[in-house]
């Protein structure tokens, strides 16, 4: 595998600091409590895309929260089990994605001047630099 | 209270609630003296985290993970209105659901640290059942997400879904971000919802939730059309539904809500970004959806209560129960408050379900307590909400279905529910 150069994408910040890593991209939203093994970082929801699929050491791109006020509650156990996402990338900001980031304390984006989700694809290399709120997508290129 | 003249709990209080604010993008906080959260509460697991990081008291517990502060503090009692919503087992009956001892010993210790607190032990995820009733224009601070809808929706007050943190964060300081559901502007509609298919039955408004949740996402419904008249049961499990398929924390119903008299105060004279239809085909879509998981009509398992059955509801099931007996290879329990649950003994409820066969439980529920009859492996529910949670959590299959289909599974051992 190669790498093309970087394509650069920018927000604000969430929560503040750097962290890279491979991409896991989804479109729909994400459920914390009942829709997460907190211990492993799976997703859990039946009918989610990503049932079965783990964001630990992950840059999570996904659209926000939904779901049970636990989501805090469950991101935060993973932080504790050392199965947290590197950073979080997301486009909708809910009380629960902004609280979960926080107590996260992983480097987390929004409000960027390109779509994440469309931009960014699972398996893409990701720096987030989340104090100055760049993202920027190296493209994994197929061969 | 950030400089820490008011202690080094309300310094920690307010630091996480300023990075929260941050986060959000808020420009304020609003005072807030009703709150309803999970304060200190921890499992075993999480207990013995700390004990090896930190402390394993429940301030320990309270400043670290609740805090979110990298050292204990010591924890003065809160102010305001706050109450404790549900936990892990029933004060009485945890031994049927399969807790030990160890872990019953430690609930009552969290519980007694939350009541010397000051935080009320309602120990429910429907507050406003137990003694926890909004004014309208009240800005509260609460979690469990059946509770925010409908303190916003059917109550008219104003809260966020807020998560542990935050709810604790706020009952030592008063403060809460002033975004989101606190400001008028926020809780106007976006999307109507044209209903075309008459929905009366609790079992109807649960099955429309869980379509709204899925159309909208964390967007707010309103809702026209062929909608039967409201009451409880129905809006708490609209409510319910509509935020455990989507992030729905507000939906309005013209001309029943408090914020909507009419279309245009509902959408604050906006035009709604989509108009979505529920008729007869999304009704049954709907229905074959939340029946998708089950196979086996061999019902072991019939969990009634999500949310928090309100004494109607339990009088209804023990009049289906009454004089029966429920299978032999099955179980009936039912959750609701302990509040709750005081009314249902005094009207005789809970010995005529236990004569049956069922028990009627309280403070959890089957997902929240993770608490199973021994070797269920298929069961029936009347809400939702807990088909979409427990097959998820606990690897079960669930059939969905009304209140009475649920307790002629439990009566027969058989599913036999159809869509009528």
């Amino acid at each position: 595998m190669s790498v093309a150069p970087g394509v650069i994408l920018r927000g604000r910040t969430v929560v503040g600091g750097c962290a890279e890593g491979e991409a896991l991209v989804t479109r729909e939203t994400i459920s914390g409590w009942g829709g997460i093994d907190p211990t492993t970082g799976t997703i859990i929801e039946t009918r989610h895309p990503l049932h079965g699929v783990s964001f630990k050491n992950k840059i999570l791109v996904f659209p926000g929260a939904k779901g049970s006020s636990a989501w805090s509650a469950a991101f935060h156990v993973a932080r504790l089990a050392g199965a947290a996402p590197k950073a979080m990338i997301f486009t909708v900001m809910t009380t629960k994605v902004a609280l979960g980031a926080v107590v996260l304390r992983a480097p987390a984006v929004t409000d960027l001047d390109q779509d994440p989700l469309t931009v960014i694809e699972t398996g893409d290399w990701v720096r987030v630099d989340a104090d100055l709120g760049i993202v920027e997508v190296f493209k994994r290129v197929k061969i | 209270m950030l400089d820490g003249a008011e202690g080094p709990a309300r310094q920690k209080a307010m630091d996480l609630l300023v990075r929260y604010g941050e986060a959000l993008g808020a420009e304020r906080f609003v005072d807030t003296s009703n709150i309803a959260g999970v304060p200190g509460s921890s499992t075993l697991a999480l207990r013995n985290y700390y004990q090896r990081n930190g402390g394993g008291s429940f301030e320990d517990v309270f400043s670290r993970f609740d805090l979110d502060s990298d050292e204990s503090v010591p924890l003065p009692p809160v102010a305001g209105n706050c109450c404790h919503l549900q936990g892990g087992m029933d004060p009485e009956l945890w031994a049927e659901q399969g807790m030990s001892r160890a872990a019953f010993e430690h609930q009552q210790q969290d519980e007694a640290e939350v009541a010397r607190h000051g935080i009320q032990v309602l120990k429910t995820c429907t507050p406003y059942l137990a003694g926890n009733m909004p004014a309208f224009g009240e800005h509260c601070a609460w979690m469990e997400s059946s509770a925010v809808v409908f303190c916003n929706s059917v109550m008219g007050a104003r809260t966020n879904t807020e998560g542990r943190e935050s709810t604790s964060a706020a009952m030592l300081t008063g403060k809460i971000p002033d975004w989101g559901f606190h400001r008028d502007e926020c809780r106007h509609g976006t999307h109507l919802i044209q209903v075309d298919v008459p929905v009366e039955s609790v079992m109807d408004w649960g099955m429309l939730g869980y379509f709204i949740g899925d159309a909208v996402q964390e967007n707010i419904p309103v809702l026209a059309g062929k909608l039967g008249p409201p009451n409880l049961a129905r809006h708490k499990h609209l409510g319910a539904a509509a935020s455990s398929s989507g992030g729905v924390e507000m939906y309005h119903i013209v001309g029943v809500t408090p914020e909507a008299a009419s279309l245009d105060a509902a959408m604050g004279s906006k035009k709604p970004v989509a108009t979505i239809h529920y008729g007869p085909a999304e009704r049954r879509r709907v229905y074959e959806l939340l029946n998708a998981n089950a196979h086996d009509p061999h019902v072991d398992y019939v969990m009634l209560g999500c949310p928090h059955a309100s004494i109607e509801q339990i009088g209804e099931a023990a009049r289906l129960l009454a004089g029966k007996k429920i299978h032999s290879g099955s179980s009936l329990w039912l959750f609701t408050s302990r509040a709750v649950k005081s009314v249902a003994d005094l009207h005789g409820y809970t010995k005529i379900i236990r004569d049956a066969g069922g028990l009627v439980m309280t403070d959890t529920c089957s997902a929240v307590g993770r608490a199973l009859p021994n070797g269920t492996k298929v069961v029936a529910l009347d809400s939702a909400k807990q088909v979409h949670y427990l097959p998820a959590i606990m690897g079960v299959q669930a059939w969905f279905g009304s209140t009475e289909d649920c307790i002629h599974a439990a009566l027969t051992g058989h599913w036999s529910g159809e869509l009528r």
